[in-house]
């Protein structure tokens, strides 16, 4: 069983903790990448033996504008779709010059912060191959469900209905007509490594998958939603409220794989909606708070697209279930 | 520079990818990552054997394509490692974009490339279409006339990318099959610390730079061993990035320095030498017409050399094993004197003026007030066969040039069914 082996810091000892990603980066006001960065570094015992890796995206050009960096970490970036690639190649360099008594001290873990678009879409097939071949590599998928660093297009992890400016809201089509990719279950099925999916709001389930991940000797994947205030079109103020929303309404609900075992479980919040479902909030309720999803309730209420998210929600939900042996 | 003592050397019968792989058992890369594209080269098949068998500690990534391949490589540089990999034809084409960023990172990554032909049609033969696609990215990049240079190339690749002066990625090009599949007398190494501690003298050094007042390894060192951590590969706009493009030019063009240097040490190490490092002439001082080629066919063309000089041509070859950064001074020095200048590229032209390696070679000599009159033959593209008879005819052409007897052209085909 993949287990914590130290006990996950309280949130005084978390923040308390000096800043990995440092403050004058250019990250838009209430985006929620930042906060999944912090809370994920500063969950961990040390960063003393961490290296980070990152694809292109918004948190790689907005931490990074030469001259300046905001990383108080060692950190790398390639290209789009390669984090993967390019973080199995810094492991293994220090497997080998550790090999060599080159490298004195221990193989440093490499955790990879990478969007949607460079993960779900153009970096899956270097994701699948590093997980495949078993490197000891973090990868935490910052999910804001479109290509946001480059206006806004519609991704393979982008929702059902959801407009972008690739799939906008037409008079005929409403927003985007396919579903979410199901990434975390497709990392799963590699069945080597910890994969979880987090939400901020969820902190302490969110900090314990990390330590989880981090004591893994192996890939493991950590799934978080990350609520965009301009590509979702909400106030800044909402990006922790829609990450509760998330899991409150089942549609990202936290649970995690332990490739030991071969056990999903549903966590946290979520776990509680399994003994008691009357609590799962309509969809609608997250919904609304989004501009993204306007055209479902104006100018006027689309209730049979609300009613079809709805019960895609439901029956993903209870398919999880089924997965945990709750059902 | 130190005096070298030559080091014993055995003979073995190896095809290229095989002398390609010896030469990375010697060297013994910290990381090498590669992907069996079709077309693929026995290269890392003859190297994960030396890994199977012990023989390196090597970590070897067998990546899912060519792009992480080269991903990898430059992850595992970056990372202070020595790395290493392969490739041709389609494989090179996928690492395109990655090409650039190694080159540009400044990252000593050494890559061998058995060129090949690029789609479509597929083809998998030998033909420079492949590393010509990928010329512009800001490699070095040194040709092979046969297998016993490839072997030799591949070592001092590393210590030419690996030199603080230099710091860029080096492609190793040999023509597929001709090349890579046949197979030659190469004298390898007897004792492989000669290469790994003597000529690459240990582990590779990575550059030290003040930064805050600190010094620190210019490498992804984690908090535990560096005063500063480094970001690499940052965010560069426009009032960085054409600084860092001259910076990544001039170590380019500080190279040929390192280049010859390194050829000057090797052939005390094993009496083998390649010309001053960048070109090689060959019958070429007296002669009225020059050849100039790279690769496989500089061999041919020796032999060419030998039999029209034998019925009284006055013709010399000057084979360009520097490609890029390209050598245009030795290549002016070179040729200045002569009447006509025969190019053979094994590359199409595309709709330039001529052929990749004509281009270079006519804009070169057109700083000659007197210029020599400079012609392109395409020539064994898809691995159509170059025997020396079909280049006899193009010397002979070359002949009635330069009397005025026909009339001098940009390019022309040769031994295509027009």
């Amino acid at each position: 069983m993949v287990k914590l082996k130290t006990k996950p810091p309280t949130i005084y000892e978390i923040v308390k903790k000096p800043d990995p990603l440092l403050s004058g980066h250019r990250m838009c006001a209430g985006c929620t990448a930042p906060a999944i960065v912090k809370l994920v570094l500063k969950a961990l015992p040390s960063l003393d033996n961490v290296i980070v890796v990152s694809p292109t995206g918004c948190l790689e050009v907005a931490t990074t504008i030469f001259p300046y960096t905001s990383w108080a970490v060692p950190w790398m970036h390639n290209a789009f779709e390669n984090a993967a690639a390019t973080a199995s190649g810094i492991e293994a360099a220090y497997k080998a010059l550790k090999k060599k008594g080159v490298w004195g001290g221990e193989v440093p873990k490499i955790i990879i912060f990478g969007g949607d678009g460079g993960t779900v879409d153009i970096g899956l097939q270097a994701l699948s191959g590093m997980v495949e071949r078993g490197h000891n590599i973090m990868y935490i998928l910052y999910d804001n469900e479109a290509y946001m660093n480059t206006g806004i297009q519609r991704s393979g992890s982008t929702p059902f209905a959801a407009a972008t400016t690739t799939s906008p809201a037409g008079k005929v089509i409403p927003g985007k007509i396919e579903w979410k990719k199901p990434i975390s279950l497709i990392m799963a099925a590699h069945m080597n490594a910890y994969v979880a999916t987090a939400s901020l709001y969820y902190w302490q389930d969110f900090v314990q998958k990390v330590l989880k991940a981090y004591y893994y000797e192996g890939p493991s994947f950590i799934h978080a939603i990350q609520p965009c205030s301009r590509g979702w079109r909400f106030t800044e103020d909402l990006g922790i409220k829609l990450t509760k929303l998330a899991v409150d309404t089942c549609v990202h609900p936290l649970w995690e794989f332990d490739p030991e075992t071969r056990e999903f479980k549903v966590t946290g919040y979520s776990a509680f909606l399994a003994k008691h479902p009357e609590k799962i909030l309509p969809v609608e309720e997250y919904l609304k708070l989004q501009g993204r999803f306007r055209h479902l309730f104006k100018p006027v209420r689309r209730d049979d697209l609300i009613k079809e998210i709805q019960d895609r929600v439901m029956k993903d939900w209870h398919f999880l279930l089924k997965l945990a042996g709750l059902e | 520079m130190a005096e070298v003592e030559k080091a014993e050397q055995i003979e073995m019968l190896l095809n290229g990818d095989e002398a390609v792989a010896w030469a990375a058992y010697h060297v013994e890369p910290d990381v090498v990552a590669a992907y069996p594209i079709t077309p693929q080269t026995i290269i890392v098949e003859r190297f994960s054997e030396f890994v199977a068998d012990g023989l390196v500690r090597t970590e070897f990534i067998s990546v899912e394509s060519e792009h992480s391949a080269l991903s990898a490589v430059v992850g595992a540089a970056a990372a202070g490692g020595r790395a290493f990999t392969a490739t041709a034809s389609q494989g090179l084409a996928l690492m395109n974009e990655i090409l650039h960023i190694a080159a540009a990172l400044r990252l000593p990554i050494v890559m061998a490339i058995a060129t090949r032909a690029l789609s479509a049609p597929i083809n998998i033969h030998p033909d420079h279409g492949d590393i010509m696609n990928s010329r512009e990215a800001g490699w070095i990049i040194m040709f092979a006339e046969n297998a016993q240079e490839v072997y030799d190339n591949v070592i001092q690749a590393f210590k030419i990318a690996e030199d603080h002066r230099v710091l860029l990625p080096v492609m190793v090009a040999f023509d597929g099959f001709v090349i890579s599949h046949t197979a030659e007398k190469v004298y390898v190494f007897k004792d492989v610390n000669v290469v790994r501690e003597k000529f690459l003298g240990g582990p590779r050094k990575i550059p030290k730079i003040k930064l805050m007042g600190k010094e620190v390894e210019l490498a992804l060192r984690p908090l535990s061993y560096t005063p500063v951590p480094l970001t690499i590969g940052p965010l560069d706009l426009t009032d960085f990035y054409f600084e860092h493009k001259l910076q990544h030019m001039d170590a380019l063009y500080r190279a040929p320095e390192v280049i010859k240097e390194v050829n000057e040490e090797y052939a005390k190490l094993t009496g083998r030498k390649y010309g001053n490092g960048l070109v090689e002439k060959y019958k070429l001082d007296d002669a009225e017409i020059a050849l100039v080629a790279m690769g496989a066919t500089v061999g041919t063309l020796r032999y060419v050399v030998d039999v029209m000089r034998d019925e009284g041509y006055k013709v010399g070859l000057l084979k360009i094993r520097t490609y890029r950064p390209f050598p245009t001074e030795d290549v002016i020095e070179a040729l200045k004197d002569k009447k006509v200048v025969g190019v053979f590229d094994r590359a199409a032209p595309n709709g330039a003026a001529g052929a990749p390696l004509f281009l270079d070679i006519r804009s070169a000599l057109y700083e000659l007030e007197k210029r020599p009159i400079v012609v392109d033959y395409v020539y064994g593209l898809g691995g159509r066969d170059a025997p020396p008879e079909l280049l006899e005819d193009a010397v002979e052409e070359l002949y009635r040039i330069s009397k005025g007897e026909v009339k001098p052209f940009r390019f022309r085909y040769l031994g295509v069914r027009e």
